[in-house]
């Protein structure tokens, strides 16, 4: 993948909500952590970024590598315990991750336990009373998305080209579904799941928010602000109602596109003490 | 070792009998499974296959669903205790998670905490047979994945979470990080256990990178024996229901670990630093970096 | 995909329910259970198509001796017509009164 191909989408909405706030020192050029402030209170950005020097070839375009998982689990862990007997600080992850690192090292040394921490951590944050906010500004693909957002309250993202949340790459699905990536397009206007485009994704009703209007590359002063402020609104929303991973079952798009999800809640419930 | 008729030796008698009366897992159907390490007359199915909830998304796509989705939950008794077994179908669609499948999976998991958070004691154990997220429901598939992850951290708080991986499918994707979330995991030597399907790796990056076809190289990376050697499984068994239930009660029995593996967040970053990626590193020589019981 | 309905003429009720089987590659699941109708109704989904004539076939073999009213499903992934014919009749088998 050539240079100009590399999304700086992360890079560019992690500095736009860091508003010049000093980046905490992580020991990776491809994890960004910075303590910034949000509406009269700090919170703590993170973001994974590519990086061409990355000393795992397979982590240098953005992927979620065994490095980079570790790192986020370690810098969601140190805010919850400094603020454990104080204000528990929102975490803000800026996800546009390609998906997670495929080479053979990774796979011996258990990229899949990296994620998992990665994960944990922010579920913990999530469990200790951090809001925590995914907002999605590219790429939320697979096991990367998993490691970085997916444990969130709420889920946002803007509504732009190249804004995508998918279980595979598309090239990927194609290959291993032999199907072409135009009949996976097409596969997608029916079957709402299998989209790539973040507007049929909202529909399954997994977004608190779709923010309109945005320039994802090179948004203007005033969207930023706009965004910042669809952020603050998030985390004003989980201080009044925390709710988990299943309070994404409580709107109207997922009782028309979920309903098989909240159908096996009920019935297994029913049938649990029977 | 041949077994004869006139065989004098106890311990080779003994083994034959153990040889000949074990019951394979690897064999089963994921049903029999749960019933295998349920006691017997305890075990009871819920959301079974004539509660039809069926992936909506298959048949659009003219694919066969099956009447369970490919998952079963069992409630039932192991060695006497409550627990729910929840066992993953690897036959259909490759074990894969889609929004049925999957919501099972979450549901009971979430129930078996509703039972901890009120003073009753269940069981949570996982047999994860399973290729990762179900394509065909993709988004959906990741979604729920999302929260088994969320439901396994919560629960594992009051009881551990035993992942048992038998093969021959193995565990992957979105799940592979399901089994690192468990408490504690079981393996056999013929399962696998990585994020990435060897076949995803070639594809991804090139033959050189990964021969998917290498069976021994596959096992030497993310086969059961690797993964136990190197600190990543906690009981490595033979392809036999009962040491399988053996191997979980005797997990069950240690209580909660002091600390999870996914928590062990400075013990994992001391151990990368010490790996340097552009020299070779293979099966056997991180099994001399990352000895199994060397935990932190 | 391909569904397909039958029905057959039922003596009896029935009064268990049986399912056999995985929607695995070469195999198949039955469920039956006992019908409302005095008649067999069987819905066959398969991953095969343009085999209606072998299903009936084998439908009509099994329900010369099955004269249960019941509703079945079959739930086919590819599985040869002596594979439908083991897994009904060891459906068949659970159900025996």
């Amino acid at each position: 993948m050539s240079t100009s191909e590399l999304s700086k989408r992360g890079r560019t909405w992690f500095d736009a909500l860091a508003d010049g706030a000093q980046r905490i020192e992580t020991g990776l050029a491809s994890v960004l952590v910075a303590d910034a402030t949000l509406a009269d209170e700090r919170v703590r950005l993170l973001a994974i970024v590519p990086d061409l020097h990355n000393r795992f070839p397979r982590a240098r375009h953005g992927e979620v590598g065994l490095d980079e998982a570790w790192a986020l689990a370690y810098h969601v862990r140190e805010a919850i315990a400094a603020d454990r007997s104080g204000v528990q600080r929102p975490l803000i992850a800026i996800v546009d991750v390609n998906s997670q690192a495929y080479g053979r090292i990774e796979a011996l040394l258990g990229i899949f336990l990296s994620l998992a921490a990665a994960a944990d951590a922010y579920a913990t944050a999530r469990m200790s009373g951090h809001p925590v906010v995914a907002l999605v500004v590219g790429k939320a693909i697979s096991g990367g998305f998993l490691a970085h957002g997916e444990q969130a309250h709420r889920l946002l993202a803007l509504d732009a080209p190249g804004v995508m949340v998918h279980a595979m790459p598309k090239e990927s699905a194609a290959r291993v579904t032999r199907r072409s990536v135009e009949e996976l397009d097409a596969l997608g206007k029916t079957i709402i799941p299998m989209a790539y485009d973040i507007r049929q994704y909202a529909r399954l009703g997994l977004l608190h928010e779709l923010i309109t209007g945005i320039d994802a590359d090179a948004p203007s002063a005033p969207q930023i602000t706009r965004v910042k402020e669809r952020v603050a609104a998030a985390i004003a929303d989980i201080r009044v109602d925390p709710g988990d991973l299943t309070s994404r079952l409580n709107n109207p798009e997922a009782k028309v596109h979920r309903a098989a999800s909240i159908e096996v809640r009920r019935r297994l419930a029913e049938q649990w003490n029977a | 070792m041949t077994p004869t008729e006139h065989c004098t030796d106890p311990t080779a008698a003994e083994r034959r009998d153990r040889f000949l009366s074990r019951r394979s897992v690897i064999e089963m159907r994921a049903r029999e499974r749960a019933q295998a390490l349920l006691d017997p007359g305890s075990f009871r199915e819920l959301l079974g296959p004539f509660d039809r909830l069926e992936s909506p998304w298959l048949p659009l796509q003219g694919i066969v669903p099956e009447s369970d989705d490919g998952v079963v939950i069992a409630r039932g008794e192991l060695a006497g205790k409550p627990a729910v077994i929840m066992a993953i179908e690897g036959a259909f669609q490759g074990g894969s998670m889609g929004e049925v499948s999957a919501s099972k999976i979450a549901a009971a998991l979430r129930l078996a905490r509703g039972d901890w958070e009120s003073g009753k004691a269940i069981l949570p154990v996982l047999l994860l047979e399973t290729g990762g997220v179900r394509l065909q429901e993709a988004n959906l598939g990741e979604a729920v994945v999302a929260e088994i992850h969320a439901e396994i951290i919560a629960l594992r708080r009051h009881v551990p979470v035993i992942g048992v991986i038998h093969g021959m499918v193995g565990c992957f994707g979105g799940m592979s990080i399901a089994a690192g979330l468990c408490s504690y995991l079981v393996v056999l030597p013929q399962a696998r256990l990585g994020l990435n399907g060897p076949e995803v790796i070639e594809q991804e990056a090139g033959i050189d990178e990964l021969d998917a076809s290498d069976r021994r190289l596959i096992w030497s990376l993310m086969g059961g024996e690797q993964r136990y050697e190197t600190g990543f499984a906690d009981a490595l068994i033979e392809d036999d229901a009962e040491q399988l239930r053996q191997a979980i009660r005797d997990l069950a029995a240690r209580g909660l670990p002091a600390r999870h593996r996914s928590e062990a967040v400075d013990d994992y970053q001391r151990r990368l630093a010490k790996i340097d990626p552009t020299r070779p590193l293979d099966g056997p020589a991180l099994r001399r970096l990352w000895p199994q019981g060397d935990r932190q | 995909m391909e569904t397909l309905n039958f029905e057959y003429e039922a003596k009896g009720p029935l009064t268990r329910r049986a399912h056999v089987g995985v929607v695995g590659s070469g195999d198949l699941e039955v469920l039956i259970e006992p019908a409302d109708k005095p008649i067999a109704q069987v819905r066959v989904r398969t991953s095969v198509n343009g085999y209606a004539q072998v299903w009936k076939a084998v439908l009509d073999r099994f329900f010369s001796h099955f004269e249960h009213a019941a509703r079945v499903e079959i739930n086919d992934f590819g599985a040869t017509p002596g594979m439908v014919a083991l897994r009904l009749e060891q459906a068949g088998e659970l159900v025996k009164p």
